[in-house]
């Protein structure tokens, strides 16, 4: 089969090339049903991006959800072999409350998972699958990388009380010195962890260049592994060419009771939201009651029409008006005709409002008149 | 050419403020105080692109990435929760998100609290916090009325002088949240516009600086 690319919508030629992607490097695809137990979803709902899922009662008078999310099924699905990772990668719709209407959407996804004896090989290998995603969308990317340790190391010295840490972490996520400054103040913060964490909100840049001034800021804490999986990423991306686009930004944050490790946030110029999603989700893991370690991202692709808004000239490229007493034998054969020079025809008995073609025919047996 | 900055300003009052700002650290703008029928006002040299909106809508144009910074007040920020980054208090437009009632009222925890508001979204996870069973009655307008009607025990809302609640016979309690207008901005934006926007909120930083330095040394 020839597949004709033009036929494509470009959201459809960018899940072809995702895919072709991820199957280069070993993925393999995870094909799932829509609907999942809601039990799953209820005993981790701080792991999901929206609060609401659609259920419904199947015919077994299960409780069952359209699923908002699809890490969790793969995480259920993962088994562990010592010195292996099961890779898969996945193209699915998830189902979720819009943050502005707040009614259910339908977003479409696609991404991949990194599940078992995950080690920082595997971690480089996601990251620069992230960056390769980002850049297969548009060349003007930034791929933001955060390090929950690194966070979770300079909340764990201020000692703050569930409440506080959790209006801190949404500060930080603001990229708001002057709230987080109130919560230090408010919970008696010294000022020398105060000070850290303001630094860390105001680090942003290159992550080749930005990591030495990292690596002084967290000098006095336990974060070597952390900086160390930061610097091996840097190095694996830089040496495939990408370093100006990778940033560290502390404002990437993920829930910090799943993420353990690296987080990251992909951004295209045009689009306004961020259209690539992931981290390292090893608390998870360990909830779900599995063994090792997991890291994976989602692209948004419904995010992706803001960049490609095609916009077709025509709504087919022939309008062939016939009669009634047309012969269909004749018809289709001129039909054929169109087709073998690449037009698409449209056949009508009256022409239809509201719609535009290349040029309108009205069929004869002895020839078309235009 | 330069990198063109685009700001959604709030109408009224604090917009004219927020603007003097602007225009303190570097960025103005003449077509601005032209009088005429124009929305959009810009000033290439500068690379700035100012646009007047309703206030509670700054953060939707910021969010959605039709502004790359704006300026809102906190308590938008917090009814609305928009995806944005927080990038400086300003210290104008300062006043408190406030629960006020009639002043004999007695807060009787046997009973749920009900509580007429604007801003919904704020007093439910204020009570939320305190751990107290409430009704919300969301009102649009005329909020100090609803207790002297019987409709609600309490209201959450924006206090500046506390005239209004005064002249009503209503009293403010307690202070959900002090509330200022702070300086947002688009997420991907400021990814792909990093030193315009760090340039314009160092030089509105550097200025609010300035002025309380400046009142400092008057005392």
């Amino acid at each position: 089969m020839t597949l004709n690319e033009q036929v494509l919508k470009y959201d459809e030629r960018m899940i072809y090339d995702l895919r072709e992607l991820y199957r280069l490097h070993g993925y393999t695809r995870f094909k799932m049903g829509k609907f999942e137990e809601y039990d799953l979803y209820s005993k981790n709902k701080d792991f999901l991006v929206s609060d609401s899922v659609i259920t419904f009662t199947d015919t077994n008078g299960k409780l069952m959800a359209l699923k908002p999310d699809v890490t969790l099924s793969i995480v259920k699905n993962a088994k562990w072999q010592k010195g292996c990772v099961q890779k898969v990668y996945y193209n699915e719709n998830v189902y979720r409350i819009s943050r502005s209407t707040h009614a259910f959407e339908e977003l479409m996804q696609a991404g991949l998972e990194c599940i078992g004896d995950l080690d920082v090989m595997q971690l480089c290998d996601v990251m620069l699958l992230a960056a390769q995603s980002l850049q297969k969308i548009s060349a003007d990317f930034v791929l933001d990388v955060s390090h929950m340790g690194i966070v979770g190391a300079m909340m764990e010295e201020m000692h703050l009380p569930a409440d506080a840490q959790n209006d801190l972490l949404a500060a930080l996520g603001e990229k708001n010195t002057h709230g987080a400054r109130a919560i230090c103040l408010s919970n008696g913060v010294d000022d020398v962890a105060c000070d850290r964490l303001l630094q860390l909100i105001r680090t942003y840049g290159p992550i080749g260049e930005i990591l030495p001034a990292l690596q002084a800021l967290c000098a006095d804490l336990p974060v070597e592994s952390a900086l160390c999986e930061l610097t091996m990423i840097a190095e694996v991306l830089a040496s495939n060419g990408f370093s100006s686009q990778i940033r560290l930004d502390f404002s990437v944050v993920h829930d910090i009771h799943y993420y353990s490790g690296i987080v990251f946030q992909g951004f295209v110029d045009g689009i306004p939201s961020a259209v690539l999603i992931g981290g390292r989700y090893d608390r998870l893991l360990r909830k779900m009651g599995k063994q090792g370690g997991a890291v994976g991202f989602a692209v948004y692709l419904d995010l992706l029409e803001r960049l490609h808004r095609e916009k077709r000239d025509y709504d087919a490229d022939v309008l062939c008006l016939y009669r009634d007493e047309d012969d269909p034998t004749a018809l289709s054969a001129a039909v054929s005709e169109w087709n073998k020079q690449g037009k698409s025809v449209l056949l009508q008995r009256e022409i239809p409002t509201q719609m535009r073609f290349g040029e309108i025919v009205r069929f004869s047996a002895g020839g078309e008149e235009k | 050419m330069k990198t063109m900055i685009n700001v959604a300003l709030p109408k009224g009052r604090l917009g004219e403020k927020v603007l003097a700002m602007f225009e303190k650290a570097g960025y103005e703008c003449p077509s601005i105080h032209e009088n005429n029928r124009k929305l959009i006002f810009e000033n290439e040299e500068v690379g700035i692109r100012y646009f007047w909106v309703k206030p509670s809508d700054v953060s939707i144009y910021v969010e959605r990435g039709a502004a790359d910074i704006g300026v809102a007040g906190k308590d938008i920020l917090l009814e609305y929760e928009p995806d944005v980054y927080e990038l400086l208090d300003l210290d104008i437009g300062k006043c408190r998100m406030a629960v006020a009632a009639k002043k004999d009222f007695r807060d009787d925890p046997e009973t749920t609290l009900r509580v007429a508001t604007k801003f919904s979204n704020i007093a439910r996870n204020y009570y939320h916090g305190l751990g107290r069973d409430i009704d919300i009655i969301h009102l649009n307008g005329s909020i100090e009325i609803a207790p002297i009607l019987g409709l609600s025990d309490v209201i959450v809302d924006i206090v500046e002088t506390g005239t209004t609640l005064l002249e009503n016979d209503l009293v403010p309690f307690e202070t959900v949240v002090p509330i200022s207008a702070r300086l947002i901005a688009n997420k991907s934006s400021f990814k792909f516009k990093t030193e315009a926007i760090e340039a314009i909120t160092a030089g509105i930083a550097a200025g609010i600086a300035a002025e309380v330095a400046e009142k400092q040394a008057a005392k």
